[in-house]
């Protein structure tokens, strides 16, 4: 066992300027929020140039971070002092940060570039860009963050530029709903988060990660460790859609495909697993936290999987296989150590092989009039071969085709799985079983089969601006998992920041366990049963009613439904009750008081008559009284 | 002799105000005012008797240049009231009101 | 003994003065009924040892301030009397209780009061050498700035009868060129025709005749004309009454045509007298 190595303090370097990698985006974005419409004709570019000024900061840090010994890896860079007592603001330069800044601003810069071509229809452009840049600021504050205050504003940061992006078309009612829903689900996990942070300080007394190592375990009781796991669970479930606060995730497609590609497939959604991984200290000291993690992702992985069979929607049915997907990495990231580097192997070529999909995604609904229903495509390889060329490696590489990305970071996690837990490895192979089911559906109705297009599309190839991305993304799915799995390349690298297992799993390049042959076995079973019914068999146009269990599915396993009879329907009943309190009870009082005052007063007022003479009489009286009350005292 | 004084002041001074109380004409409203503030003259000047001190005299001289200051204001509004609604009625000037 | 009868003589005199002051229907009785209450006072006062105040009772409020109520009475009309119907609810009959109550209760309170013999001012005012000098050295010595103050008062009470009589002169002095064309481009450029030419007559209150033997409405005096009227003072002649009458009905007729007050820029010199005399 081999615990994260100390930080040390840094300046200079690519490493000492890495808060540039912050900077560049939120100035973009400034520029381009307060600039308005002067920058219309530039900003897309401005916010290119921003993005990749970022990722070019990013790899000279990693290039400057490879330059050191893996002992000196963790670099601590302090900026100001934030919250006097309480929290410095500081960078942390380590192999799991730089790992997450390489994947933010290479995946978001090649969006950034996509977005140009799938965006130039929209005068909101620069708006998109702002928004985007902004976005990518907040995700580097996020994950570079040297504290868990930095990383909350990044968190919260990050959910604003989310909601902002999902209601990017907020005059369709539907996206600004969507929007609503991801902000107000996602507070549901900031409350957790933020308790949890509150837990945290009143326990060690620090919020920096310097100050909360393998040590915790030796500090606090387990009862507060777990809590204080379930707690950052609770805000990793949020912000990554995992049960049971997944329902946002799916109703957030509205959202521009880049947008989805970026923030709902390869970064923002993957913050819940940086957390976990990031608070391992705390979770390795809770087992029990630990199992929940676990147990999570697995019901997650499989509910995502079941969902993303049912969904005719191209971006909802990308959606539950995303879910899927960090169901599998919240596994791999509640397995220790050992997972560890699995989860966040998969999390990276996930970004690469998801958002290759999504923008392919992209590029299909921006040839065929952005439609969206899968029944409505089909044949579409002959007419835009760059696209499906692509779409197909990135599906290949995450149903975990041998030898593709994810057939080495999946396989991974379920192995580790297996040994961790058979049934937790079982399940996660049923899963990867769905996956390659749903998967070939999605290509088959899409880029196979009959034409069964709307009458007035005339699909065609996208322009090179929105190509190149993907095909860059598609060597990605196609090299990186191999790349970092074998001969545990990647779980060496990320040692010094998370620890490593004593002794590092074995790694083939074709592995022939038991669970590797049956989940290869399961995910050509599904890809097969999946070709009889969606490539060979006719796709009719409109959706059969199907079983019930495809109605679950279509309704996502009942989500919205049971979230609306737990908490949205009691929570109206009190509205309204708390309305009719306020009605009468309330109001009742402070009217029937002033109607009781304004009534005696209009009574009252008669009084004033205006005559002279009745004023007279009335001090006339009183004088008479004074003078009774005056012979009275004198008499006594 | 001092009780039968001021008793005599105590008439003089409530007819005074039962005439403020019953008249309408603004000028003979005021007249009723000068009598009340005769009537307490007329008590005073018995105090100074009745107390062999020279206060109430002096009290009295007072009242009576404040009074003819008063006169002098209340007259000429009252000319002005007049002249410009008609009317010396007090119950005429009842604009003041609810 | 001569103290007792002149203070009953004067108490009822005073009180039966301060009534027929509240209870005359003519303003100008009023004022008179209220001078006699001050000169009875003001013998009170002399008997009870304060001549300066008499004194001063009789040229200040006898005086001055009852020539004041006078000329304003003159002012807004001699003949006004009030009505006898009273528009306030309820006022006579709550004023007569509370008058009498308050009378009652004084009269009790001070007839409860054992007073000793009074001490008199005698004392006092032989060891300053008489009445005058005793209050004089008060006055200018204790009461000195209380005496200035009043001076104060007094200048303020001018100048504020001044300021609030003063009327502001909207329009030019009308010139003798003015006041000529507006008498010949008026009806009538001839001077009115004077009053009565009758053989037993030639009072002012006596209607001209014109040639034929009727009254000119002309001539007839419509403040003096309304007073013989309300006096059935009008001439035993049924004819020339009914002519007064119907001449007075129709000046006022016309007054009420043309207005409260008529836009007259000639007599604008004398308009204060002649309006607030109608």
């Amino acid at each position: 066992m081999e615990s994260p190595v100390e930080i040390i303090p840094h300046a200079g370097g690519a490493v000492g300027s890495s808060w540039l990698m912050i900077a560049l985006p939120l100035l973009g974005a400034a520029v381009l929020l307060l600039g308005g419409r002067r920058t219309d004709r530039w900003g897309h570019l401005l916010g290119v140039a921003m993005s990749l000024g970022a990722f070019a900061v990013a790899v000279a840090s990693f290039v400057e971070l490879l330059g050191l010994s893996p002992a000196e890896r963790r670099r601590g860079i302090g900026l100001f002092e934030f919250i006097p007592g309480m929290a410095d603001l500081g960078l942390l330069i380590d192999p799991l940060s730089i790992s997450f800044a390489l994947l933010i601003t290479g995946v978001g810069s090649l969006i950034h570039i996509y977005s140009i071509g799938y965006m130039s229809h929209d005068h909101d452009r620069r708006r998109f860009f702002a928004y985007l840049n902004l976005f990518v600021a907040a995700m580097l504050l996020l994950v570079l963050s040297d504290n868990y205050l930095g990383l909350f504003i990044g968190w919260e940061g990050v959910g604003l530029a989310s909601y902002l992006l999902i209601g990017f078309w907020q005059f369709k009612p539907s996206a600004a709903t969507a929007a609503k829903k991801a902000f107000i689900v996602n507070r549901v996990g900031d409350f957790g988060l933020l308790i949890g942070i509150f837990t945290i300080w009143t326990t060690f007394g620090s919020l920096a990660f310097r100050d909360l190592g393998a040590d915790v375990a030796t500090q606090a009781s387990e009862g507060t460790l777990t809590a204080i796991g379930l707690l950052l669970l609770v805000g990793a479930c949020g912000k990554s859609a995992q049960l049971p606060l997944q329902a946002w995730l799916l109703d957030a497609m509205e959202g521009p495909t880049p947008v989805s590609a970026l923030i709902h497939a390869a970064t923002m959604v993957t913050a819940g697993v940086y957390l976990v991984v990031r608070s391992g200290a705390f979770f390795e000291a809770a087992p029990t936290a630990q199992l929940v993690v676990t147990i999570v992702g697995v019901a997650t992985l499989l509910a995502g999987a079941i969902i993303g069979c049912a969904k005719d929607d191209i971006k909802k049915g990308l959606a539950g296989s995303t879910m899927s997907q960090i169901g599998y990495m919240m596994l791999g990231a509640g397995l220790g150590p050992v997972g560890y580097a699995f989860a966040i192997g998969h999390l990276i070529t996930h970004g690469f092989f998801k958002a290759n999909m999504f923008l392919g995604a992209g590029s299909v609904m921006h040839a065929m009039n952005d439609e969206v229903d899968m029944r409505r495509y089909g044949g579409l390889f002959s007419v835009m071969k760059i696209t499906a060329v692509t779409f197909v490696i990135g599906y290949l590489a995450i149903i975990g085709f041998p030898l593709l990305s994810g057939y080495y970071t999946k396989e991974g996690i379920i192995e580790t799985a297996m040994h961790h837990n058979p049934v937790l490895g079982w399940l996660a192979v049923l899963g990867a079983g769905l996956t390659g089911f749903y998967m070939s559906r999605m290509v088959f109705m899409t880029f196979f089969g009959k034409k069964r297009w709307a009458d007035d599309a005339h699909p065609h190839e996208s322009p090179a601006v929105m190509t190149w991305p993907l095909i860059i993304l598609s060597i990605g799915s196609i090299g990186l998992g191999a790349f970092l799995v074998l001969g545990n390349r990647f779980a060496t690298f990320l040692a010094p920041a998370v620890g490593a297992p004593a002794e590092l799993p074995e790694t083939h390049v074709f592995g022939v366990g038991p669970a590797a042959l049956a989940t290869l076995a399961l995910v050509a079973a599904g890809a097969a049963f999946a070709w009889m019914r969606y490539g060979a068999a006719e796709v009719p146009a409109v959706a059969p009613r199907g079983s019930f269990l495809t109605a679950f599915a279509r309704r996502d396993l009942y989500g919205d439904a049971l979230n609306e009879s737990l908490f949205m329907r009691p929570g109206q009943w009190l509205t309204r009750l708390s309305v009719f309190f306020d009605n009468r009870g309330i109001d009742g009082l402070v009217n029937g008081l002033a109607a009781g005052i304004g009534g005696t007063s209009g009574r009252l007022r008669r009084v004033q008559t205006g005559y002279v003479r009745s004023y007279a009489l009335s001090i006339f009286f009183g004088a008479a009284v004074v003078a009774c009350a005056l012979l009275y005292v004198g008499n006594m | 002799m001092t009780t039968h004084y001021l008793v005599l002041s105590a008439l003089l001074f409530a007819i005074g105000a039962v005439g403020v109380l019953l008249r309408r004409n603004a000028i003979v409203v005021f007249m009723c005012v000068e009598l009340m503030l005769n009537a307490c003259n007329l008590a005073f000047v018995t105090f100074a008797r009745q107390h062999g001190n020279l206060d109430g005299q002096l009290i009295a001289f007072f009242v009576m240049v404040v009074a003819a200051a008063e006169v002098v204001i209340g007259l000429a509004i009252i000319v002005m009231i007049f002249r410009t609604r008609r009317s010396a009625s007090v119950d005429d000037a009842n604009l003041l009101k609810y | 003994m001569g103290e007792a009868i002149t203070f009953w003589v004067l108490a009822v005199v005073s009180v039966a003065a301060a009534l027929g002051l509240v209870f005359s229907r003519k303003a100008v009785y009023s004022a008179l009924m209220l001078g006699l209450v001050m000169l009875s006072l003001a013998v009170l006062y002399a008997v009870q040892d304060a001549p300066f105040l008499a004194a001063v009772q009789i040229i200040v409020y006898t005086g001055a301030v009852m020539m004041l109520f006078l000329f304003v009475l003159m002012l807004v009309g001699v003949d006004s009397s009030d009505s006898l119907v009273e528009t306030i609810k309820g006022q006579r009959f709550w004023a007569m209780v509370a008058g009498l109550g308050f009378a009652a209760l004084l009269t009790l309170g001070i007839g409860n009061v054992l007073f000793t013999p009074a001490v008199g001012v005698g004392q006092v005012t032989q060891a300053k050498g008489g009445n005058i000098p005793a209050l004089a050295e008060m006055i200018f010595t204790r009461h000195v700035f209380a005496f200035e103050v009043t001076s104060a008062l007094l200048i303020t009470a001018a100048l504020g009868a001044m300021v609030l009589a003063h009327r502001e002169r909207v329009r030019p002095k009308a010139t003798q060129r003015d006041l000529a064309r507006a008498r010949f481009s008026g009806p009538q450029p001839s001077p009115l025709p004077g009053p009565g030419t009758y053989a037993l007559h030639n009072a002012i209150d006596m209607p001209a005749l014109l040639p034929d033997g009727s009254v000119s409405a002309k001539s007839i005096n419509r403040v003096l004309a309304r007073h013989e009227l309300e006096d059935d003072f009008t001439p035993t002649d049924p004819e020339k009454a009914a002519m007064i009458r119907e001449a007075l009905a129709k000046g006022e007729a016309e007054e009420r045509e043309h207005g409260v007050e008529p836009e007259q820029p000639i007599q604008a010199k004398d308009a204060v007298i002649k309006e607030d005399g109608q």
